[in-house]
């Protein structure tokens, strides 16, 4: 890059250590000095000097990090990496009943209306209630427990005297019987076998006799088998289990058959005269969240069981031998029953491993991969740029500097002009542009580079002209001009490359000023966009506190790598100064 | 003297009002469908009080955005001198009331950077050049190239991540606290100063490096001049040579170093700000100009001019203050 015809080139001469041995020489001998070339003199000064040599040790790290890194990463810049996950989801609910069920017995009905009734009577600690003509009583035989009668008059008492209700013809035993259960205020009295119930119906007493209508109560059943589901659900057996439960027997008879029963926490398993079991009863409901679901009885018993125990947690054996593991979260009075089913997930946010030793980011990419290529992206944004402002800057400085005069203080004015243009305002107008037409990633980057070079060539265009204004008063210009070659020749054939190396030192220090702005604008969003990274943009994700936080991997290394690659450009743009300049040092 | 103030001051108004043309011209340069797309958005807004013809309208009118591009610049600087800078479209106020509003936030802030800055970074250059070559120079050198080399949303994001994070000591965003409205008139200066803390420990460790090495590069050259050698020959105390000999000469290049300073940091704080979601101007600006808030840019963007060109008539008059030559001249 050093001409050693240069005029301005100085050059340095070193002295050859003098052996004791050697033969004595002359000042002027040829062998004493030995003359170095202004290129060898600038490198040897620049090696010298060890903060430029670990600037440029970092820098050459960073170009095969970047530039040849991606060609031995095992992955694509764009490769998301999925894996089965287990992921929580809610399987069934779980709830102590509170409201009563209702089990109505054979060839009765009892609907809605009868059932709101019932309700209200309940709430105002009536016995009886009345829909239409119907006239119901109903008994608590425990709490939760209401066994619901309808009452079918039979007589009428009215001022001591019993009357026969439709045609029904009234034996004297019954009329005694009535007389004497009204006088000793008795609600209830059997004669022959049969329960009569005494009611007031305004001033007259009335005799009915009753019947079973149906059976209101908080528990469920479950059946074990499909066959006895019937059984299970009929009046008979809710009746008889439900009283035997209250009087806590370990048996009951229904329908001739007899049922053990064992008693749990949470439930009470019945069984048959076999011993198998036969049903489940319990106060609480359990419901599959889908509810295309069936849950097995087993799996309601093990719900149950563990709520029962306080369990946070069952394991259930399924149908098909497997064993699943339940977690059970308690919301106020309602049990989640959870069950860990697996999927396929994108890796967001994963550690570092050995596979990928700097974790995976928000997308599921290797963020090694990503920063490789990241690296492509940044550097080359500002080579580019760097290139383009000294391109501009090469051709306004050297016609400013070489013209002087008007054309020198036209041209000044329009470099005062440019510098004053505020550039992130400008920048960022470009930027939020281009989010709005939505171009694509790759021209974005182009756009970029362009607007960049623009905007910062003034501080090259001065540094040319002010070397060539001073350059071109010089003794080889004037021989320059003496030969007569063309104007355009004399300034970028020999005034130009004699700005060059201070150029050169200009634009390593300016490339890591523009690195920075790439970033930066990369971390507000406005810059290189998604697929495509460059380090700005990946530590953009931390612009979220929670990623910041609890993701080190996501931003630090990006940072780490545009910390090192400036601060090695700073080095390497300062030793090279020193190292043409060397009247700054001592 | 004078005819050299004026003819700067000539140039100054000579490059604002060009400077102004050409963000007009870049901004007229925006595909029309994107102007009114966002008159549409802005139209649609809840906030919004004007339909979009009228946002349309108001935007041609202050603008001139039906007409050429000259003519409506010309319309657009009749107004601006005039102080009429139009309704900004994402606050819905005058660009000029918001601007009043924020402006303080960034000038405090600024200010206090620039006293702390200039407070660490001179005597330390001056530090680095007197024992050139030592461990305290390359320190002094390697740490003033780390505050260049770092990017201000890392560091941001680096003193976000231990004070506020780690240690807890500051919040993440924002100039005010929790209980703020809460709070006695004392106690919400103390809020805000607290809250400032972090954007101005940001700032200053990105500016001190760039002050160091420059002030270190001139008192390098002062103390090889020939009359410290002088001074030293005296037999004058160090302590006055530096201080009174060099120093002061050190002074003349500085001077010029803070005119670009001025400008610099406002537009600096753009990105500290908006780290910190500071209401400064530069965060308000931020936020309007990503939303494609045409009339706040502009206004910022002649701004920006505006100050550069004072910075830059004020520093030349600086320097007939400090060097006795410029003025004799």
């Amino acid at each position: 890059m050093i001409d050693a015809n240069k005029p301005t080139e100085e050059v340095e001469q070193e002295v050859v250590q003098k052996s004791p041995d050697a033969e004595e020489m002359q000042l002027d001998d040829a062998r004493r000095v030995k003359v170095l070339s202004p290129g060898m003199l600038v490198f040897k000064r620049f090696i010298r000097n060890s903060l430029a040599v670990v600037g440029f040790t970092i820098l050459l790290f960073m170009f095969i990090f970047s530039f040849l890194g991606p060609i031995f990463s095992p992955y694509g810049q764009t490769e998301v990496f999925k894996g089965v996950g287990t992921m929580t989801k809610e399987f069934a609910g779980a709830i102590y009943n509170k409201e009563l069920r209702y089990t109505v017995a054979d060839g009765e009905s009892f609907g809605s209306a009868e059932r709101a009734q019932f309700l209200l009577a309940m709430g105002k600690n009536e016995e009886t209630f009345k829909v239409g003509d119907a006239i119901y009583y109903f008994v608590s035989e425990d709490e939760g427990i209401y066994r619901i009668l309808q009452l079918d008059p039979v007589a009428e008492e009215l001022l001591g005297k019993v009357h026969p209700l439709g045609d029904a013809t009234l034996s004297d035993a019954f009329i005694d019987a009535t007389q004497a259960a009204i006088d000793a205020k008795l609600g209830v009295f059997e004669l022959d076998g049969v329960t009569y119930r005494i009611t007031q119906n305004k001033k007259a007493w009335q005799i009915s006799t009753e019947h079973d209508v149906a059976l209101a109560i908080l528990t469920v059943y479950d059946a074990f088998n499909e066959a006895d589901a019937e059984t299970v659900a009929s009046y008979d057996f809710k009746l008889a289990s439900s009283r035997a439960f209250v009087a806590q027997e370990d048996q009951f008879v229904v329908g001739g058959d007899t049922y053990t029963v064992q008693y749990d926490d949470a439930q009470t398993t019945i069984f048959n005269d076999a011993g198998a079991e036969f049903a489940v009863v319990s106060g609480i409901i359990v419901n599959p969240i889908d509810q295309s679901l069936f849950l097995s009885v087993d799996f309601k018993a093990a719900v149950r069981e563990a709520i029962g125990n306080k369990e946070k947690e069952f394991a259930f054996q399924e149908a098909n031998g497997e064993t699943t593991e339940y977690t059970i979260v308690r919301v106020i009075d309602t049990y989640n029953i959870k069950r860990e089913t697996s999927t396929e997930l994108i890796r967001t946010y994963e550690s570092p491993s050995v596979g990928h030793p700097l974790g995976l980011d928000n997308n599921g990419m290797d963020m090694m991969t990503r920063l490789m290529y990241g690296g492509r992206v940044s550097l080359m944004v500002g080579f580019v740029v760097i290139f383009l402002e000294v391109a501009i800057g090469i051709v306004i400085g050297g016609i400013s500097g070489y013209f002087g005069g008007n054309v020198d203080t036209a041209l000044m004015r329009f470099v005062d002009l440019f510098n004053s243009i505020p550039f992130y305002p400008v920048v960022l107008i470009f930027g939020s542009v281009m989010d709005a037409l939505e171009v694509l990633p790759m021209v974005r980057i182009f756009l970029l580079m362009g607007i960049l070079g623009v905007l910062g060539w003034t501080g090259v265009a001065r540094v040319v002209r002010g070397q060539i204004l001073s350059l071109r008063e010089q003794d080889f210009m004037v021989a320059a001009e003496a030969t007569g070659i063309r104007t355009s020749r004399r300034i970028f054939k020999h005034l130009v490359p004699n700005v060059m190396p201070l150029l050169i030192v200009q634009a390593t220090a300016g490339l890591g000023g523009i690195i920075i702005t790439e970033a930066t604008l990369g971390f507000l969003g406005l810059g290189i966009k998604y697929p495509l990274a460059s380090w700005g943009s990946i530590i953009n994700t931390a612009s979220d506190a929670f990623v910041m936080t609890n993701y080190w991997f996501m931003w630090i290394p990006a940072g780490m790598l545009i910390l090192l690659t400036v601060l090695g450009f700073n080095f390497v743009g300062d030793g090279l100064r020193d190292a043409y300049d060397p009247k700054m040092q001592r | 003297m004078r005819n050299f103030i004026l003819r700067r001051v000539f140039l100054g108004i000579f490059i604002t009002f060009f400077g102004a043309m050409i963000i007009y011209t870049f901004i007229r340069m925006l595909p029309t469908s994107y102007v009114e797309t966002i008159a549409r958005q802005r139209a649609e807004n809840p906030l919004s009080t004007k339909t979009y013809q009228e946002w349309l309208d108001q935007l041609n009118e202050i603008y001139g955005l039906d007409i050429g591009i000259v003519p409506g610049f010309l319309g657009w600087a009749k107004n601006a001198v005039q102080g009429n800078f139009g309704d900004s479209w994402h606050f819905g106020i005058p660009v000029t009331e918001k601007f009043k509003q924020v402006i303080w936030y960034s000038i405090i802030i600024n200010i206090i950077t620039l006293i702390v800055e200039v407070a660490l970074s001179i005597p330390l250059g001056i530090l680095a050049a007197r024992k050139q070559y030592s461990k305290t120079d390359y320190s002094i050198t390697v740490f003033a190239l780390m505050g260049i080399s770092l990017p201000t949303f890392f560091l941001a994001t680096i003193l976000k991540y231990v004070f506020s994070i780690k240690l807890g000591w500051f919040d993440l965003y924002g100039l005010t606290g929790r209980f703020f409205s809460s709070m006695t008139p004392t106690e919400q200066m103390v809020d805000i100063g607290y809250h400032m803390v972090l954007p101005i420990v940001t700032l200053m460790m990105l500016s001190v490096g760039g002050l160091m090495r420059y002030t270190r590069t001139n008192m390098l050259e002062v103390l090889n001049s020939d009359y410290i050698r002088t001074a030293r020959a005296k037999g004058l105390p160090e302590k006055v040579v530096i201080n009174k000999h060099a120093f002061r000469n050190t002074l003349i290049p500085l001077v010029s170093y803070m005119s670009y300073l001025l400008p610099a940091m406002f537009g600096g704080s753009l990105i500290t700000e908006t780290l910190f979601q500071i209401p400064g101007i530069g965060f308000v600006s931020f936020e309007a100009i990503t939303r494609g808030d045409i009339p706040f840019a502009m206004f910022y963007a002649t701004f920006m001019i505006l100050l550069s060109q004072v910075s830059l008539i004020v520093a030349d008059i600086m320097y007939a203050v400090v060097d006795p030559r410029v003025r004799a001249n």
